[in-house]
């Protein structure tokens, strides 16, 4: 990949914030940027599901807004 | 716990009659301890967005483990269908299993269901794969509804979530539980062991309760409370109770007395 396409970045929407990431950046990229766990996260792009199987293939693209979810105490 | 009178939802086998929400606790630890205490092996959860701000948060999954309980995600804070759907897929996502409880809520004060989203948002997760415990008002006649469109449990309420009423109306529930063949559960309004106690006696197959232990002054304690509320309403609807009179039948002979 050419040098000044490495250095673009992305702004994203993650759960409602701004959020920045490397273009071509994966999914499975942001979550590691995120330092999350990926066992423990749900991930929805554009209102659409991401399996976890394909974090690694799901590339990003400007302006992509996503949900990233985890299980906490509830009745 | 009587392991010879276990109850099955969608093909799944428990032991105990009591499922408890892990919301409202003062923290983790705790959350941890009193759900031990309940004996419970179904626990309900939320599902939230990932905190950004504070990535090493302690989460739930630590200290209640999903390989000891049957996580049963809710769809608490959704007011329409479609937010009910959509959680409820990203939950399937996180956990990977799909038996879920539906609950799509009317507005405050009483968080009242809102069965027609409810009926809607039913329909559409069992398309989709989901096994679904609906939260329901005490309405037999949607009830019948959501018994029939393929939910796997129905679970009116007793009173309003985290009231603390206890079971407003009998009536209701009971002719619910009649007319179903899929398992009952009571879900909202426990207040405290007596309430688990007299659902069960109604012939509940199970109880949901989470404030009336979480918000107890003793979590811990109230969970045993509940859970031998549970047992004890259970064991007593199984024996059978006497029938209610309006008079009097002594208990000690009335030949032999001394004259």
């Amino acid at each position: 990949m050419p040098m000044n396409e490495t250095m673009q970045l992305l702004d994203l929407t993650v759960n409602g914030e701004g959020v920045r990431v490397a273009a071509g950046a994966s999914v499975a990229q942001l979550i590691a940027q995120m330092e999350l766990d990926t066992r423990k996260v749900a991930v929805e792009r554009n209102l659409e599901i991401v399996p976890r199987s394909l974090y690694a293939v799901t590339l990003l693209a400007a302006g992509d807004a996503l949900e990233i979810v985890h299980f906490v105490g509830g009745g | 716990m009587d392991t010879d009178d276990c109850w099955t939802v969608a093909g799944r086998r428990f032991a105990s009659r009591l499922i408890v929400g892990t919301g409202k606790y003062k923290d983790l630890e705790t959350t941890a301890t009193a759900i031990e205490a309940s004996g419970a092996e179904m626990v309900t959860v939320a599902v939230r967005r990932v905190n950004l701000s504070d990535r090493k948060a302690p989460m739930l999954q630590d200290y209640v483990s999903p390989q000891k309980y049957t996580y049963l995600p809710n769809t608490a804070g959704c007011f329409t269908a479609d937010e009910a759907v959509r959680t409820l897929r990203l939950a399937r996502e996180a956990g990977g299993w799909n038996l879920v409880k539906l609950e799509v809520l009317g507005p405050p004060p009483l968080l009242y269901p809102d069965m027609e989203a409810t009926l809607l948002a039913a329909k559409a997760l069992i398309a989709d794969g989901f096994e679904v415990m609906v939260y329901c008002a005490d309405d037999p006649v949607a009830a019948r509804k959501l018994e029939d469109m393929g939910c796997v449990a129905i679970m009116p309420l007793g009173a309003p979530i985290g009231s603390g009423l206890g079971v407003q109306n009998p009536l209701m529930i009971q002719s619910i539980i009649e007319g179903a063949k899929v398992p009952v559960l009571v879900d909202a309004g426990v207040g405290t062991a007596w309430d688990a106690a007299f659902a069960m006696e109604l012939g509940c197959d199970a109880v949901l309760v989470n404030s009336a232990i979480a918000l107890a002054d003793d979590p811990v304690m109230m969970a045993r409370a509940v859970s031998h509320g549970v047992q004890a309403g259970r064991l007593a609807f199984r024996a059978g109770r006497i029938p209610r009179k309006g008079f009097a039948s002594a208990s000690s002979p009335m030949t032999g007395l001394i004259r």
